[in-house]
């Protein structure tokens, strides 16, 4: 049974962060005040760095040196990747992606 | 809204098939109410640390103090009603009301509050049906976690396509795999984000030439 205790803190904790990110700039800057230009800098930019970060984070068990050597993950990736390119319909590609890697994981490996 | 809808699926099967119910994910809706947040969490829910978890959240949904900020001024009318506003602001609902086109003889202030209040409603919707959906059938659902992986990649996908400086995506990607590589699985996070903010510093000047160059 999971820690439920564990879980709701982990909510709260990532819903008061999220808030943050939404309210702060509104009770720092709502006045008129010059918002200083590294914060935009980073507002802008951050989000391009973030996906990157997150790509990396979901395959972050996926083991290249034994077998399957990622072999699942990689076609995968490529068939969400070729789906997006050629179609541009985000459910599309991902449940293109998801349903070639459960396949792959539970039948052919 | 569909998108909305479905994606909201994925991340209550997902979260169902993690032992967390619908009702986990209607709260989880509520609480956060940010997607990437919501589908990240779901994997801290069983343990780990906390201050990562907040770490995490906090650079996942840094694009939301560009919503915020941008949205300052038009919601500066909007009384009350604009603490809402600014909590539910999501991309989707900053995509539809920054455009500054509100359809004829509706009223702007009630038009903001229904397409904020629709954007997260079938967010809710859809993470409920997922939970749902997911008590119902029983499958083999060995990887469906997939699907986060795949959301990401397209998200990835439009951003790259719409930047002219390709950098901080590249980056994010790099620094995130080499402190996984050197750290382990459990650390590399933290390091991997300070690493990111400290190069995007560094390299401010570089990176802001080159978006002005497309500016211009």
């Amino acid at each position: 049974m999971p820690d439920y205790r564990h879980a709701l803190i982990i909510i709260v904790v990532m819903g008061l962060m999220t808030l943050a990110t939404r309210i702060l700039p509104v009770l720092i800057f709502g006045r008129g005040e010059k918002v200083p230009d590294y914060i935009m800098y980073l507002g802008r930019v951050v989000p391009y760095t973030a996906m990157g970060l997150l790509i990396v984070y979901c395959l972050r068990d996926v083991q290249i040196l034994d077998a399957p050597h990622a072999l699942p993950e990689l076609a995968a990736l490529a068939a969400v990747c070729l789906t997006h390119l050629w179609k541009h319909n985000t459910i599309l590609s991902v449940v293109t992606g998801t349903v070639l890697y459960m396949i792959l994981v539970q039948i052919v490996f | 809204m569909v998108t909305f809808i479905v994606l909201g699926i994925g991340y209550g099967l997902l979260m169902q098939k993690s032992g967390y119910g619908p009702l986990w994910s209607l709260a989880s809706g509520l609480i956060i109410f940010s997607g990437t947040v919501q589908f990240v969490s779901v994997s801290m829910l069983g343990g780990g640390s906390v201050i990562m978890a907040a770490i995490t959240a906090l650079m996942v949904a840094a694009r939301h103090i560009f919503f915020s900020i941008s949205m300052i001024g038009r919601y500066s009318s909007e009384g009350r009603r604009k603490w809402y506003l600014f909590y539910a602001l999501c991309d989707e609902t900053y995509a539809m009301l920054s455009r500054n086109e509100t359809p004829e003889g509706v009223d702007l202030s009630a038009y903001r509050l229904l397409v904020t209040m629709f954007d997260q409603g079938s967010w809710l919707l859809g993470s409920f049906l997922g939970g749902w959906i997911g008590t119902l059938l029983n499958f083999d659902s060995t990887g469906i976690d997939f699907a986060m992986t795949a959301l990401f990649v397209t998200v990835f996908i439009d951003q790259w396509k719409s930047a002219e400086n390709h950098i901080p995506a590249v980056l994010g990607v790099a620094a995130t795999l080499a402190c996984r590589l050197i750290f382990g699985r459990e650390l590399f996070l933290i390091p991997a984000m300070v690493i990111i903010i400290a190069v995007l510093t560094v390299m401010r000047g570089r990176i802001e030439q080159k978006e002005g160059d497309t500016d211009a």
